[in-house]
């Protein structure tokens, strides 16, 4: 039978009650954030090493001393075996979308399935074409093409971004789009998905994050050559661009860019910005920033809070007394679901945003001085860092995703509504226990493998 | 519009099939054959360049299948749910077999990555023709149970599979004796595919017998084919029709029999790459003349109650359709040259490539 519509028709689910319907969206969410907290580990680090490994070839271009080419080669190493993980946990994140997610895809595909197909056809097919040629190529293609080859995939890497947090704009700030009968979102502005406020100040936050994990890991694994007195030329090379990249990337990261990501929350999702910043109450006069509190959701307040008056007005809106709303002005409906999770998540991020600047001000305060490769606690310090850009990229996602919640396309489209009408709990959880378990695999032969590369150390090659 | 995106995706399929399908094939015979160091080392060196790009055929054709046919994106990703998270998952065991063997000279992890390489290339192989069986057998859309729809008449799930193991009744499973059909012919023809690569890329020791094992192997593969066209009424009572009303259509069981027939002169090719040709030749032909047994259906309804899928019915609005067409014809070009340049860098026999040895 062939029908040229499908027809609309509304049915009961006799087998799903209530609480099939919260174990199945619970196991969902689980599972994406599971499989994207994982998969983001890697892609932040390449898209920010790929841009230091240009560097480094780029320099061995110029100067043709042979421990910038050494160096390139040693990074590629790492980016490599970064890359493939990023590949293989990267695919099950595409699959999601219609596995768990149906109604969500059915609805919204028009939409963010150009962004996404975008990213297939421009991206991939980019990073993934000339990676091969960056990896196994250098003989072949000399050095002037392959330090192109390097280039094109750091190009890759980047647009790959940009096309994400296209998608990911658009579910925060919808543009460019109707609504069809069936609920069914329709794309008719090609170009508003792309000039979308939300997208520049994201992208370029983005990007900076991973530019401050790269440079970290950088600096972290010079400092840990130094202090283990084995690879002298290479430790201080990687600590000395480590620094310079990381003081430029963790001030960029917080202002301007994280200043404008922060006002867009204000002014498209104002309810967000309450719960990241503790605000439940509007005040009069100005609004204090929050430094440190518990948030308590019984008696709608923070426990042990520490603050200073009328900060936060000021970063908002230059204004020392402008109103900030606090959550009271919004109905429960709409409130982030989980708001000390969301509240967490925003002050780790921020917290550690900070202590990145203070303690690459003080690098790069003792390079000037050259004073640095022999600044032990630095250098320490520089090492035991390493972890932690990891955790501020990640908890700034949880920022923007747990923000977005209960929504998944803001104030249009419930989380609750999008998930797979078909696939029982039973099924979800299955899954969610594999790739637990194929992850942990994964992440262990990982640190195996890049402990080996950097234990063994970059080689100073004599043509 | 609908029609431009349908050739688009099953072009894409094609491509990724052809490119996947030596990479799945050189690790069933790198599981079956390969016996030395050095035959091993040939084979994934022959691959190794090359499979990750080739791969990303299936998440352009993905993201393809989700931008142009979002409802059949959503309707089959869900209710295939099982097969694809385990595709997901050999998919992963795979790369990391291959990416990893080399990084530690021990015996024992080469014997386990090689395993883990080869089993699920060839469990990938037999689940991606399954994959085509359950495509062209249909599902029951919207789950009907005694003639009532559970769910709305565009989703469904089935199970991995049912007892009966019948493509013929109500409640169907993804493995059932049709489908299964299907996928031992996608384990014959792709490891006659890898074989041919791996005589086109490399000068292994191996090659020899590979063109025996080319040539055996291609006897399975007809007396397979022709047993499922004889079947293929089970599950579509006229599978010929769109062939009867446009004659053209038969050129592609012609390129596929071509293909077929081609490929048991193996043994007395002097070019290299001839096998290969063939082989694709039927990958290409096979995959385009399914498609066209059941055009315009892209998933059938093997119920009464709910309609087929078509690629009318599942098709993302006209707007973004057209406005896709242009960034589309973009990247299809650069696509074009970026293979070029590296298969004309990678271009011949690529033993020494010296892959995984990081």
């Amino acid at each position: 039978m062939l029908s040229p519509v499908l027809p609309v028709i509304s049915i009961s689910y006799p087998i799903l009650n209530t609480k099939e319907m919260e174990d199945i969206l619970l196991y969902d969410r689980l599972q994406f954030a599971f499989t994207i907290t994982f998969h983001y580990l890697f892609p932040q680090l390449t898209m920010g090493l790929s841009l230091m490994i240009v560097f480094f070839k780029g320099q061995y271009l110029r100067t043709k001393i042979d421990k910038y080419n050494d160096a390139a080669k040693f990074w590629m190493k790492i980016f490599a075996l970064n890359f493939a993980m990023g590949v293989v946990t990267g695919i099950p994140m595409e699959f999601q979308f219609g596995t768990n997610w149906a109604k969500f895809s059915e609805l919204t595909g028009g939409i963010i399935g150009q962004t996404l197909a975008m990213e297939g056809m421009f991206s991939f097919f980019l990073e993934s074409s000339f990676l091969g040629l960056f990896l196994f190529g250098e003989k072949k293609l000399g050095h002037k093409l392959h330090f192109l080859t390097g280039f094109l995939v750091f190009l890759g890497s980047w647009a790959s971004g940009y096309l994400i947090i296209a998608t990911h704009s658009w579910m925060q700030n919808p543009v460019g789009y109707e609504i069809i009968e069936n609920g069914k979102f329709v794309l008719n502005n090609f170009g508003a998905l792309f000039s979308n406020p939300w997208l520049l100040p994201s992208y370029l936050h983005n990007q900076a994050g991973s530019l401050v994990t790269s440079s970290f890991v950088v600096a972290g694994i010079g400092a840990f050559y130094l202090l283990n007195d084995k690879h002298h030329e290479f430790g201080k090379l990687f600590v000395k661009t480590g620094v310079i990249f990381g003081l430029a990337s963790s001030l960029i990261v917080a202002f301007p860019t994280g200043d404008w990501a922060a006002k867009n929350v204000v002014k498209y999702q104002p309810a967000t910005f309450a719960g990241m910043e503790g605000i439940f109450e509007t005040e009069e006069g100005g609004s204090e920033i929050i430094l440190i509190g518990q948030p308590n959701m019984i008696e709608k307040k923070l426990d042990n809070k520490i603050a200073v008056p009328n900060i936060l007005s000021f970063l908002t809106y230059q204004d020392w007394n402008a109103e900030i709303k606090g959550l009271n002005e919004f109905d429960e409906s709409v409130h982030p679901t989980n708001i000390p999770g969301l509240y967490y998540a925003y002050h780790i991020m921020v917290g550690l945003g900070t202590i990145f600047i203070g303690l690459m001000l003080l690098a790069a305060l003792q390079l000037y001085r050259k004073k640095l490769y022999e600044t032990k606690w630095i250098l320490w310090s520089l090492m035991l860092m390493l972890p932690f850009p990891y955790i501020a990229n990640t908890t700034g996602w949880y920022t923007a995703e747990l923000g977005r919640q209960p929504w998944l396309v803001y104030n249009l489209l419930r989380t609750a509504d999008g998930a797979s009408p078909t696939v029982s709990a039973g099924n979800t959880l299955f899954t969610l226990l594999g790739f637990v378990g194929l992850y942990i695999l994964l992440g262990l032969l990982f640190l195996i493998l890049v402990g080996k590369i950097v234990n063994k150390g970059p080689k100073l090659n004599t043509h | 519009m609908e029609l431009f995106w349908y050739i688009v995706l099953m072009t894409m399929l094609a491509v990724y099939i052809i490119l996947d399908g030596y990479d799945f094939g050189a690790g069933i015979i790198h599981l079956f054959f390969a016996k030395t160091e050095s035959d091993k080392k040939a084979i994934t060196s022959a691959i190794g360049p090359f499979w990750d790009a080739n791969e990303v055929w299936l998440i352009a054709s993905g993201g393809v299948l989700f931008f142009a046919f979002p409802t059949l994106y959503a309707s089959s990703f869900s209710g295939f749910y099982l097969p694809l998270m385990i595709i997901l998952w050999l998919l992963i065991f795979r790369a990391i077999g291959l990416e990893l063997r080399g990084q530690v000279q021990n015996r024992i992890w080469e014997a386990i990555w090689d395993k883990a390489f080869g089993i699920s290339s060839l469990l990938l192989a037999l689940f991606f023709g399954v994959a085509l069986g359950n495509v062209v057998r249909g599902v029951n859309l919207g789950n009907v149970v005694n003639g009532v729809s559970t769910y709305e008449g565009h989703f469904f799930f089935l199970p991995l599979w049912v007892p009966s193991l019948s493509p013929q009744v109500e409640e169907l499973g993804i493995i059932d004796w049709f489908t299964l059909l299907l996928g031992i012919i996608g384990v014959v023809i792709l490891t006659i595919h890898g074989a041919n690569w791996i005589i086109l890329k490399t000068n292994s020791s191996i090659n020899g017998k590979l063109k025996k094992v080319v040539f055996n192997l291609n006897f399975v593969l007809l007396v397979l084919v022709i047993i499922s066209l004889l079947v293929w009424h089970v599950i579509e009572p006229q599978p010929f029709h769109n062939f009867t009303s446009n004659p053209l259509l038969w050129i592609f069981p012609i390129i596929t029999f071509t293909g077929l027939l081609g490929l048991f002169k193996v043994k007395v090719f002097r070019n290299h790459g001839m096998g290969f040709l063939f082989s694709s030749l039927f990958l290409f032909g096979g995959l385009v003349s399914t498609a066209m047994s059941i055009f315009p259906k892209m998933l059938p309804s093997t119920n009464s109650i709910n309609p087929d899928l078509t690629l009318y019915n599942v098709a993302a609005h006209n707007y973004g359709l057209s406005v896709g067409v242009y960034w589309f014809v973009i990247a299809a070009l650069l696509v074009a040259l970026y293979m070029v340049i590296q298969y004309k860098v990678f271009k011949g026999k690529m033993d020494d490539v010296g892959y995984g040895e990081h």
